[in-house]
């Protein structure tokens, strides 16, 4: 059971730096929120990873703040989705570059 | 238990770049939820079950589902074809090397310090929650505001647009 630290903390490091390469690659909107959630996640698993390795339960406590933050933004994110699907019939967000106010 | 860490961090890592490289939406998302059960499996093997399970439940339980109802109502049977042409090497591989240096400068710091193993220890939702509702309190309580704010912004965004405010008064973006 003893995993070192530092493969914790590398294994957060791959998934959230595949979450940046899926946000700057793709144009589709629904990618980009899931690649944020992917990077999200791997921030929680970094603090988890931490936390346990003290033996401490601030890292798991901050979890849970982060899963009650990626749930609101989620929630605005694909309200804010829909939306804009309605007024431009894309989801593509280089058309969202012609909006004016 | 070390090798049961390396299967579901492999695991993780690989349908990570599935999702990443995969062309359909959905299969994107499924992608995405075997990833997070595998993350799941990571928390649960050092030591944090409470986690674990709110990982299980609230990401791949509420918030998946979110994604999947939105795919459904989107309907994108149009925008399958114009993703064909966004995939080439020209634009995915400048990206790819930033998050690739930024990645090689992680495992250089993380490489250069001595080991250090983790704890034996589980850590039980009893002393997450005596932490939680102690010295994190303010913190939740700001959860709580943000949750209420999630609440009724994604419920302003996602309601119909009024046509008619008044017998007289049409909405001018209506008339277009």
């Amino acid at each position: 059971m003893n995993v070192p630290m530092e493969q914790g903390i590398l294994l957060a490091a791959i998934l959230f730096c595949l979450g940046l390469t899926g946000l700057l690659v793709h144009r589709n909107i629904i990618y980009m929120l899931m690649s944020v959630e992917v990077m999200l996640n791997a921030a929680g698993l970094a603090f988890i990873v931490a936390g346990s390795a003290w033996g401490e339960a601030d890292g798991q406590v901050m979890f849970i703040f982060i899963l009650a933050m990626a749930a609101a933004e989620v929630s605005v994110g694909l309200a804010l989705i829909i939306q804009m699907f309605k007024k431009f019939r894309s989801v593509d967000i280089n058309k969202a570059s012609t909006m004016n106010g | 238990m070390n090798i049961l860490f390396y299967i579901a961090a492999t695991a993780a890592i690989v349908s990570t770049l599935m999702m990443v490289i995969s062309k359909n939406v959905v299969h994107s998302l499924l992608f995405l939820i075997v990833s997070l059960f595998s993350v799941s499996v990571v928390m649960f093997i050092i030591g944090a079950p409470f986690v674990a399970a709110l990982e299980v439940i609230i990401y791949a339980g509420a918030i998946m589902v979110l994604f999947v109802f939105v795919i459904m109502m989107l309907n994108l049977s149009d925008e399958e074809k114009r993703k064909k042409r966004l995939m080439k090497s020209k634009i995915w591989i400048g990206p790819s090397a930033i998050s690739l240096i930024l990645l090689a400068e992680m495992v250089y710091v993380l490489t250069a310090q001595p080991g250090y193993a983790m704890g034996q220890e589980v850590v039980l939702p009893v002393a997450v929650g005596e932490l939680m509702f102690t010295k994190y309190i303010v913190v939740v309580e700001l959860a709580a505001f943000l949750l209420i704010a999630g609440i009724i912004g994604a419920y302003h965004l996602g309601q119909k647009e009024k046509t008619v405010h008044h017998r007289y008064l049409k909405n001018k973006n209506q008339e277009l």
